[in-house]
Protein backbone atom coordinates (compact mmCIF):
# COMPACT_ATOMS: atom_id res chain seq x y z
CA UNK A 1 0.00 0.00 0.00
CA UNK A 2 1.24 3.76 -0.61
CA UNK A 3 1.76 6.22 2.53
CA UNK A 4 -1.75 7.41 1.31
CA UNK A 5 -4.36 4.73 1.09
CA UNK A 6 -6.52 7.11 -1.35
CA UNK A 7 -3.52 7.25 -3.79
CA UNK A 8 -3.65 4.47 -6.33
CA UNK A 9 -0.70 2.16 -7.32
CA UNK A 10 0.15 2.20 -11.32
CA UNK A 11 0.14 -1.73 -12.22
CA UNK A 12 -0.07 -2.88 -15.41
CA UNK A 13 -2.22 -5.35 -16.88
CA UNK A 14 -0.17 -9.01 -17.68
CA UNK A 15 -2.58 -11.75 -18.76
CA UNK A 16 -6.18 -11.86 -19.44
CA UNK A 17 -7.88 -14.83 -19.02
CA UNK A 18 -11.91 -15.34 -19.97
CA UNK A 19 -13.11 -17.56 -17.07
CA UNK A 20 -17.40 -17.24 -17.64
CA UNK A 21 -19.35 -15.36 -19.90
CA UNK A 22 -18.96 -11.93 -18.86
CA UNK A 23 -16.03 -12.99 -16.49
CA UNK A 24 -12.51 -12.14 -16.42
CA UNK A 25 -9.56 -13.23 -14.54
CA UNK A 26 -6.66 -10.06 -14.87
CA UNK A 27 -3.06 -10.63 -13.85
CA UNK A 28 -1.46 -7.61 -12.70
CA UNK A 29 2.09 -6.29 -11.92
CA UNK A 30 3.19 -3.34 -10.33
CA UNK A 31 5.06 -0.93 -12.47
CA UNK A 32 7.43 -0.19 -9.84
CA UNK A 33 8.25 -3.93 -9.66
CA UNK A 34 8.02 -5.70 -6.54
CA UNK A 35 5.73 -7.68 -4.98
CA UNK A 36 1.99 -6.72 -4.18
CA UNK A 37 1.51 -8.86 -0.15
CA UNK A 38 -2.23 -9.64 0.76
CA UNK A 39 -4.00 -12.00 2.97
CA UNK A 40 -6.72 -14.03 1.77
CA UNK A 41 -10.15 -12.70 1.40
CA UNK A 42 -8.77 -8.87 1.30
CA UNK A 43 -9.81 -6.93 -1.57
CA UNK A 44 -8.63 -3.81 -3.52
CA UNK A 45 -9.91 -1.16 -5.10
CA UNK A 46 -9.22 -1.27 -9.34
CA UNK A 47 -9.36 2.07 -11.23
CA UNK A 48 -9.88 2.47 -14.23
CA UNK A 49 -8.62 5.88 -15.13
CA UNK A 50 -11.29 7.70 -16.87
CA UNK A 51 -14.10 5.23 -16.01
CA UNK A 52 -13.94 5.22 -12.15
CA UNK A 53 -12.76 2.94 -8.97
CA UNK A 54 -14.64 -0.87 -7.99
CA UNK A 55 -13.83 -2.72 -5.14
CA UNK A 56 -12.70 -6.33 -5.97
CA UNK A 57 -11.56 -9.54 -4.17
CA UNK A 58 -7.74 -10.99 -4.76
CA UNK A 59 -8.84 -13.93 -6.31
CA UNK A 60 -4.74 -15.42 -6.59
CA UNK A 61 -2.32 -16.94 -4.72
CA UNK A 62 -1.13 -14.87 -2.01
CA UNK A 63 2.55 -16.69 -2.46
CA UNK A 64 2.85 -16.02 -5.75
CA UNK A 65 4.44 -12.10 -6.81
CA UNK A 66 1.93 -11.10 -9.58
CA UNK A 67 -1.99 -10.14 -8.28
CA UNK A 68 -5.16 -11.59 -9.51
CA UNK A 69 -8.66 -10.56 -9.61
CA UNK A 70 -11.80 -11.86 -10.96
CA UNK A 71 -13.96 -9.71 -12.11
CA UNK A 72 -17.89 -9.81 -13.63
CA UNK A 73 -18.92 -6.75 -15.93
CA UNK A 74 -22.07 -5.62 -14.57
CA UNK A 75 -21.52 -1.91 -14.85
CA UNK A 76 -19.84 0.38 -16.46
CA UNK A 77 -16.30 0.59 -14.28
CA UNK A 78 -16.12 -3.53 -14.29
CA UNK A 79 -17.41 -3.48 -17.92
CA UNK A 80 -14.07 -1.31 -19.08
CA UNK A 81 -12.29 -3.15 -16.60
CA UNK A 82 -12.91 -6.82 -18.09
CA UNK A 83 -11.86 -5.08 -21.47
CA UNK A 84 -8.33 -4.32 -20.88
CA UNK A 85 -5.59 -6.07 -22.55
CA UNK A 86 -2.15 -6.75 -21.98
CA UNK A 87 0.04 -3.94 -21.26
CA UNK A 88 -3.08 -1.54 -20.43
CA UNK A 89 -2.77 0.20 -17.06
CA UNK A 90 -4.93 0.11 -13.75
CA UNK A 91 -4.51 1.71 -10.46
CA UNK A 92 -4.50 -0.18 -7.48
CA UNK A 93 -5.36 0.93 -3.88
CA UNK A 94 -5.46 -1.57 -1.26
CA UNK A 95 -5.19 -4.10 0.19
CA UNK A 96 -7.87 -3.70 2.53
CA UNK A 97 -10.14 -5.07 5.28
CA UNK A 98 -10.09 -8.34 7.91
CA UNK A 99 -8.94 -11.95 5.94
CA UNK A 100 -10.37 -14.71 6.59
CA UNK A 101 -9.37 -16.44 9.60
CA UNK A 102 -6.41 -19.05 8.52
CA UNK A 103 -4.07 -19.05 11.51
CA UNK A 104 -7.84 -19.83 13.42
CA UNK A 105 -8.54 -22.92 11.09
CA UNK A 106 -5.25 -24.05 11.49
CA UNK A 107 -5.27 -27.74 13.51
CA UNK A 108 -9.07 -28.14 12.55
CA UNK A 109 -10.93 -29.09 9.62
CA UNK A 110 -11.98 -26.69 7.19
CA UNK A 111 -15.64 -25.93 5.46
CA UNK A 112 -15.77 -23.59 2.35
CA UNK A 113 -18.62 -23.25 1.08
CA UNK A 114 -18.99 -20.67 -2.03
CA UNK A 115 -21.59 -19.70 -4.34
CA UNK A 116 -21.62 -18.13 -7.76
CA UNK A 117 -18.74 -15.83 -7.82
CA UNK A 118 -17.95 -15.99 -4.07
CA UNK A 119 -15.78 -18.58 -5.46
CA UNK A 120 -12.96 -16.11 -6.24
CA UNK A 121 -12.78 -14.29 -2.85
CA UNK A 122 -11.91 -18.21 -1.41
CA UNK A 123 -9.46 -19.44 -4.16
CA UNK A 124 -6.73 -17.31 -1.93
CA UNK A 125 -7.77 -19.66 0.91
CA UNK A 126 -7.60 -22.61 -1.35
CA UNK A 127 -3.44 -21.69 -1.78
CA UNK A 128 -2.78 -20.98 1.34
CA UNK A 129 -4.55 -24.15 2.90
CA UNK A 130 -2.59 -26.27 0.25
CA UNK A 131 0.92 -24.22 0.42
CA UNK A 132 0.22 -25.63 4.20
CA UNK A 133 -1.35 -28.82 3.65
CA UNK A 134 0.18 -30.70 6.83
CA UNK A 135 -1.07 -27.41 9.01
CA UNK A 136 -4.93 -28.43 8.64
CA UNK A 137 -7.89 -31.23 8.96
CA UNK A 138 -10.02 -32.25 6.63
CA UNK A 139 -10.53 -29.84 3.60
CA UNK A 140 -14.11 -29.42 2.07
CA UNK A 141 -15.42 -26.88 -0.56
CA UNK A 142 -19.14 -26.77 -1.29
CA UNK A 143 -19.04 -24.53 -4.35
CA UNK A 144 -22.75 -24.17 -5.99
CA UNK A 145 -23.22 -22.69 -9.22
CA UNK A 146 -26.35 -21.72 -11.49
CA UNK A 147 -25.55 -24.13 -14.29
CA UNK A 148 -22.66 -26.01 -15.52
CA UNK A 149 -21.89 -23.38 -17.62
CA UNK A 150 -21.46 -20.96 -14.50
CA UNK A 151 -18.84 -22.98 -12.38
CA UNK A 152 -15.43 -20.59 -11.77
CA UNK A 153 -12.53 -22.16 -12.06
CA UNK A 154 -14.00 -25.92 -12.63
CA UNK A 155 -11.08 -27.29 -14.01
CA UNK A 156 -9.06 -25.97 -11.51
CA UNK A 157 -10.91 -27.31 -8.65
CA UNK A 158 -11.40 -30.88 -10.55
CA UNK A 159 -8.08 -31.00 -10.23
CA UNK A 160 -7.38 -29.48 -7.03
CA UNK A 161 -10.17 -32.27 -5.81
CA UNK A 162 -8.15 -35.30 -7.43
CA UNK A 163 -5.02 -34.67 -6.48
CA UNK A 164 -4.37 -31.64 -3.68
CA UNK A 165 -6.19 -33.31 -1.03
CA UNK A 166 -9.33 -31.28 -1.15
CA UNK A 167 -12.57 -32.58 -1.07
CA UNK A 168 -14.51 -30.31 -4.18
CA UNK A 169 -18.00 -31.01 -4.06
CA UNK A 170 -19.93 -29.28 -6.79
CA UNK A 171 -23.94 -28.55 -7.11
CA UNK A 172 -25.46 -26.63 -9.98
CA UNK A 173 -29.17 -25.50 -10.07
CA UNK A 174 -29.95 -26.35 -13.45
CA UNK A 175 -27.81 -29.32 -15.29
CA UNK A 176 -27.28 -29.80 -18.99
CA UNK A 177 -28.05 -33.22 -20.50
CA UNK A 178 -24.37 -33.70 -20.25
CA UNK A 179 -23.89 -32.71 -16.45
CA UNK A 180 -23.68 -36.14 -14.07
CA UNK A 181 -22.78 -34.16 -11.01
CA UNK A 182 -24.68 -33.31 -8.10
CA UNK A 183 -28.00 -30.74 -8.83
CA UNK A 184 -29.79 -28.62 -6.10
CA UNK A 185 -28.78 -26.20 -3.54
CA UNK A 186 -25.05 -26.07 -1.87
CA UNK A 187 -26.80 -26.90 0.83
CA UNK A 188 -27.87 -30.27 0.34
CA UNK A 189 -24.10 -31.22 0.08
CA UNK A 190 -22.94 -30.38 3.36
CA UNK A 191 -22.84 -33.63 6.07
CA UNK A 192 -21.62 -34.56 9.37
CA UNK A 193 -19.64 -37.26 7.78
CA UNK A 194 -17.18 -34.28 6.08
CA UNK A 195 -15.73 -32.64 9.02
CA UNK A 196 -16.03 -33.12 12.78
CA UNK A 197 -18.68 -30.14 13.65
CA UNK A 198 -16.68 -29.67 16.78
CA UNK A 199 -13.72 -28.78 15.47
CA UNK A 200 -14.64 -26.80 12.56
CA UNK A 201 -14.03 -23.75 10.73
CA UNK A 202 -16.28 -22.58 8.34
CA UNK A 203 -16.01 -19.75 5.75
CA UNK A 204 -19.15 -18.74 3.68
CA UNK A 205 -18.68 -16.52 0.36
CA UNK A 206 -21.77 -15.81 -2.25
CA UNK A 207 -24.97 -14.55 -2.12
CA UNK A 208 -26.34 -13.60 1.17
CA UNK A 209 -29.09 -15.44 1.08
CA UNK A 210 -27.02 -18.27 0.18
CA UNK A 211 -24.40 -17.65 3.12
CA UNK A 212 -27.46 -17.91 5.75
CA UNK A 213 -28.61 -20.98 4.39
CA UNK A 214 -25.40 -22.19 4.42
CA UNK A 215 -24.50 -20.82 8.17
CA UNK A 216 -28.62 -22.34 9.31
CA UNK A 217 -27.32 -25.90 8.08
CA UNK A 218 -24.02 -25.81 9.41
CA UNK A 219 -25.97 -24.83 12.52
CA UNK A 220 -27.88 -27.80 12.11
CA UNK A 221 -25.24 -29.54 11.60
CA UNK A 222 -23.22 -28.96 14.62
CA UNK A 223 -20.97 -25.74 14.11
CA UNK A 224 -21.47 -23.06 16.19
CA UNK A 225 -21.95 -19.22 15.40
CA UNK A 226 -18.60 -18.34 16.58
CA UNK A 227 -16.75 -20.81 14.05
CA UNK A 228 -18.66 -19.51 10.89
CA UNK A 229 -16.86 -16.52 8.88
CA UNK A 230 -18.45 -15.20 5.76
CA UNK A 231 -17.75 -12.53 3.54
CA UNK A 232 -20.33 -9.18 3.05
CA UNK A 233 -20.61 -7.17 0.13
CA UNK A 234 -21.77 -3.51 0.37
CA UNK A 235 -21.11 -0.69 -1.76
CA UNK A 236 -17.19 0.13 -0.86
CA UNK A 237 -15.48 3.17 -1.94
CA UNK A 238 -13.05 4.92 0.20
CA UNK A 239 -11.51 1.27 1.26
CA UNK A 240 -10.93 2.47 4.57
CA UNK A 241 -13.98 3.51 6.48
CA UNK A 242 -14.38 7.22 6.10
CA UNK A 243 -17.35 7.38 3.52
CA UNK A 244 -19.68 5.61 5.21
CA UNK A 245 -21.17 3.63 1.98
CA UNK A 246 -20.64 0.54 3.08
CA UNK A 247 -21.60 1.12 6.59
CA UNK A 248 -23.91 -1.78 8.16
CA UNK A 249 -24.98 -1.21 11.54
CA UNK A 250 -22.38 0.03 13.66
CA UNK A 251 -19.50 -1.50 11.30
CA UNK A 252 -17.92 -0.61 7.85
CA UNK A 253 -17.44 -2.99 5.73
CA UNK A 254 -14.60 -2.02 4.12
CA UNK A 255 -12.66 -1.70 7.17
CA UNK A 256 -13.85 -3.89 9.50
CA UNK A 257 -15.08 -6.85 7.44
CA UNK A 258 -15.62 -7.68 4.48
CA UNK A 259 -14.50 -11.06 6.65
CA UNK A 260 -16.93 -11.14 9.72
CA UNK A 261 -17.71 -14.01 12.13
CA UNK A 262 -21.14 -14.96 11.43
CA UNK A 263 -22.45 -14.25 15.41
CA UNK A 264 -20.83 -10.55 14.59
CA UNK A 265 -23.40 -9.72 11.58
CA UNK A 266 -26.11 -12.37 12.67
CA UNK A 267 -28.40 -9.82 14.08
CA UNK A 268 -27.73 -7.21 11.44
CA UNK A 269 -28.18 -9.59 8.56
CA UNK A 270 -31.89 -10.05 9.60
CA UNK A 271 -32.40 -6.22 9.92
CA UNK A 272 -34.53 -5.56 6.41
CA UNK A 273 -33.00 -2.41 4.73
CA UNK A 274 -29.49 -2.90 6.30
CA UNK B 1 -42.25 -63.32 9.55
CA UNK B 2 -39.12 -64.20 9.43
CA UNK B 3 -36.34 -61.51 8.47
CA UNK B 4 -32.80 -61.94 7.69
CA UNK B 5 -30.60 -60.68 10.48
CA UNK B 6 -28.51 -58.41 8.11
CA UNK B 7 -31.71 -56.71 6.63
CA UNK B 8 -32.44 -55.81 10.05
CA UNK B 9 -28.97 -54.22 10.82
CA UNK B 10 -28.92 -52.61 7.50
CA UNK B 11 -31.75 -51.20 8.11
CA UNK B 12 -30.84 -50.66 12.07
CA UNK B 13 -28.01 -48.92 10.50
CA UNK B 14 -29.80 -46.10 8.44
CA UNK B 15 -29.81 -42.36 10.22
CA UNK B 16 -33.77 -42.32 9.17
CA UNK B 17 -34.58 -45.56 11.62
CA UNK B 18 -31.12 -45.19 13.82
CA UNK B 19 -32.64 -44.35 17.01
CA UNK B 20 -36.17 -46.56 16.86
CA UNK B 21 -36.96 -49.29 18.92
CA UNK B 22 -35.80 -53.02 17.79
CA UNK B 23 -39.92 -54.10 17.15
CA UNK B 24 -40.14 -51.34 14.77
CA UNK B 25 -36.70 -52.08 12.79
CA UNK B 26 -37.68 -55.61 12.26
CA UNK B 27 -41.08 -54.42 11.50
CA UNK B 28 -39.69 -52.00 8.51
CA UNK B 29 -37.04 -55.21 7.92
CA UNK B 30 -39.62 -56.96 7.02
CA UNK B 31 -40.99 -54.99 3.96
CA UNK B 32 -36.80 -54.32 2.63
CA UNK B 33 -34.71 -55.56 0.28
CA UNK B 34 -31.40 -54.51 -0.88
CA UNK B 35 -31.13 -53.91 -4.55
CA UNK B 36 -28.47 -52.47 -7.15
CA UNK B 37 -29.43 -50.15 -10.06
CA UNK B 38 -26.87 -50.10 -12.82
CA UNK B 39 -25.82 -46.82 -14.33
CA UNK B 40 -29.05 -45.38 -15.95
CA UNK B 41 -31.60 -48.08 -14.55
CA UNK B 42 -35.04 -46.42 -13.91
CA UNK B 43 -35.44 -46.94 -9.87
CA UNK B 44 -38.98 -45.45 -10.83
CA UNK B 45 -41.33 -43.68 -13.73
CA UNK B 46 -43.15 -40.74 -13.44
CA UNK B 47 -46.93 -41.84 -13.36
CA UNK B 48 -46.16 -45.25 -12.17
CA UNK B 49 -47.36 -46.64 -9.16
CA UNK B 50 -45.14 -46.03 -6.52
CA UNK B 51 -44.63 -49.37 -5.60
CA UNK B 52 -41.67 -48.74 -3.41
CA UNK B 53 -39.58 -46.00 -2.10
CA UNK B 54 -35.64 -46.45 -1.34
CA UNK B 55 -32.92 -45.55 0.92
CA UNK B 56 -29.86 -44.40 -0.70
CA UNK B 57 -26.56 -46.77 0.52
CA UNK B 58 -24.22 -45.43 -2.12
CA UNK B 59 -24.13 -43.98 -5.18
CA UNK B 60 -26.45 -41.19 -6.53
CA UNK B 61 -30.21 -40.94 -8.30
CA UNK B 62 -31.14 -37.91 -10.27
CA UNK B 63 -34.86 -37.02 -10.17
CA UNK B 64 -36.16 -36.01 -13.46
CA UNK B 65 -39.19 -33.99 -14.86
CA UNK B 66 -40.33 -35.09 -18.23
CA UNK B 67 -41.21 -32.01 -20.35
CA UNK B 68 -42.36 -33.54 -24.42
CA UNK B 69 -39.79 -32.11 -26.71
CA UNK B 70 -37.33 -31.74 -24.34
CA UNK B 71 -34.31 -33.37 -22.67
CA UNK B 72 -35.24 -34.88 -19.17
CA UNK B 73 -34.67 -31.82 -16.39
CA UNK B 74 -33.11 -32.95 -13.31
CA UNK B 75 -34.60 -31.05 -10.59
CA UNK B 76 -32.00 -32.20 -7.83
CA UNK B 77 -29.98 -35.35 -7.31
CA UNK B 78 -30.08 -37.05 -4.39
CA UNK B 79 -26.96 -39.29 -2.79
CA UNK B 80 -25.73 -41.45 0.44
CA UNK B 81 -28.38 -41.74 2.69
CA UNK B 82 -30.85 -39.77 1.46
CA UNK B 83 -34.66 -40.94 0.74
CA UNK B 84 -35.80 -41.44 -2.60
CA UNK B 85 -39.82 -40.95 -2.66
CA UNK B 86 -42.67 -40.75 -0.54
CA UNK B 87 -45.41 -40.25 -3.30
CA UNK B 88 -45.79 -43.81 -1.16
CA UNK B 89 -47.40 -42.27 1.24
CA UNK B 90 -50.23 -39.64 -0.56
CA UNK B 91 -52.87 -41.37 -2.19
CA UNK B 92 -53.15 -42.15 -5.03
CA UNK B 93 -49.62 -43.22 -4.92
CA UNK B 94 -48.39 -42.52 -8.19
CA UNK B 95 -44.33 -41.09 -8.81
CA UNK B 96 -44.24 -37.45 -9.30
CA UNK B 97 -40.86 -37.62 -10.63
CA UNK B 98 -38.40 -40.41 -12.76
CA UNK B 99 -36.04 -41.37 -10.51
CA UNK B 100 -32.95 -42.79 -12.34
CA UNK B 101 -29.36 -43.93 -11.07
CA UNK B 102 -26.21 -41.87 -11.76
CA UNK B 103 -23.63 -44.62 -11.93
CA UNK B 104 -24.05 -47.70 -10.09
CA UNK B 105 -26.57 -47.43 -6.89
CA UNK B 106 -26.92 -49.39 -4.03
CA UNK B 107 -30.49 -49.39 -1.97
CA UNK B 108 -32.34 -50.45 1.08
CA UNK B 109 -35.61 -51.13 -1.20
CA UNK B 110 -38.84 -50.51 0.67
CA UNK B 111 -42.24 -52.25 -0.32
CA UNK B 112 -44.90 -49.77 0.18
CA UNK B 113 -47.79 -51.66 0.13
CA UNK B 114 -46.14 -54.21 2.82
CA UNK B 115 -44.89 -51.09 4.59
CA UNK B 116 -48.79 -49.09 4.51
CA UNK B 117 -50.44 -52.08 5.54
CA UNK B 118 -48.34 -52.52 8.61
CA UNK B 119 -49.04 -48.78 9.43
CA UNK B 120 -52.50 -49.12 8.99
CA UNK B 121 -52.56 -51.82 12.21
CA UNK B 122 -50.15 -49.95 14.29
CA UNK B 123 -50.98 -46.50 14.40
CA UNK B 124 -47.51 -46.07 16.62
CA UNK B 125 -45.70 -46.44 13.13
CA UNK B 126 -47.36 -45.08 11.17
CA UNK B 127 -47.08 -42.11 13.51
CA UNK B 128 -43.43 -42.51 13.28
CA UNK B 129 -43.37 -42.80 9.90
CA UNK B 130 -45.16 -39.52 9.39
CA UNK B 131 -42.35 -38.03 12.02
CA UNK B 132 -39.95 -38.92 9.99
CA UNK B 133 -41.16 -37.93 6.77
CA UNK B 134 -42.20 -34.69 6.93
CA UNK B 135 -38.84 -33.24 7.62
CA UNK B 136 -37.76 -34.70 4.52
CA UNK B 137 -40.51 -33.38 2.71
CA UNK B 138 -40.02 -29.87 4.42
CA UNK B 139 -36.20 -30.33 3.60
CA UNK B 140 -36.68 -31.16 -0.32
CA UNK B 141 -39.61 -27.87 -0.20
CA UNK B 142 -37.35 -25.46 1.07
CA UNK B 143 -34.56 -26.52 -1.27
CA UNK B 144 -36.74 -26.14 -4.14
CA UNK B 145 -37.64 -23.06 -2.99
CA UNK B 146 -34.00 -21.71 -2.72
CA UNK B 147 -33.20 -23.13 -6.18
CA UNK B 148 -36.10 -21.44 -7.56
CA UNK B 149 -34.87 -18.34 -6.33
CA UNK B 150 -31.95 -17.96 -8.35
CA UNK B 151 -29.56 -16.73 -5.65
CA UNK B 152 -26.62 -17.00 -7.90
CA UNK B 153 -27.54 -14.45 -10.56
CA UNK B 154 -26.58 -10.58 -10.32
CA UNK B 155 -29.17 -8.34 -8.83
CA UNK B 156 -28.61 -6.63 -11.76
CA UNK B 157 -29.86 -9.45 -14.09
CA UNK B 158 -32.94 -9.04 -12.58
CA UNK B 159 -33.09 -5.04 -12.02
CA UNK B 160 -33.81 -4.51 -15.76
CA UNK B 161 -36.46 -6.53 -15.80
CA UNK B 162 -40.15 -4.54 -17.09
CA UNK B 163 -42.77 -4.37 -14.97
CA UNK B 164 -45.32 -5.91 -15.52
CA UNK B 165 -47.98 -4.89 -18.41
CA UNK B 166 -44.98 -2.85 -19.79
CA UNK B 167 -43.08 -4.12 -22.80
CA UNK B 168 -39.55 -3.46 -23.17
CA UNK B 169 -38.14 -0.11 -25.05
CA UNK B 170 -35.24 0.51 -27.38
CA UNK B 171 -34.87 3.21 -24.36
CA UNK B 172 -33.17 3.76 -21.34
CA UNK B 173 -32.53 0.46 -19.46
Amino acid sequence: MTADPMIPMPFRVVRQRHELRNVVTLTLEPEAGGRFSFQPGQFNMLYHFGMGEVPISVSGDPAKRRLRHTIRSVGAVTHALTRLRKGDGVGVRGPFGAPWPLAEAEGRDVVLAAGGLGMAPLRPVLYAVMARRERYGRVTLYYGARSPADILYRKQLERWGKRRGIDVRITVDKATPAWRGHVGVVTRLMSREHFAAGNTIAMLCGPEVMMRFSAQTLNRLGVSDGRIYLSMERNMQCGIGLCGHCQLGPTFICRDGPVYRLDEVLPLMKVRGL
Amino acid sequence: MTVDRLMIEAVAAHPLFRDLPAAEQRAIAECTGETVFEDGAMLMRQGDQAEHFYLILYGMVALELHVPGRAPLVVETLGKDEVVGWSWLVPPYDAQFDARAVGMVRVLAIDAACLREKMARDHTLGFVFYQRFLPVIADRLHAARVQLMDIYSHPADYAEAPSAGKKRGKGKR
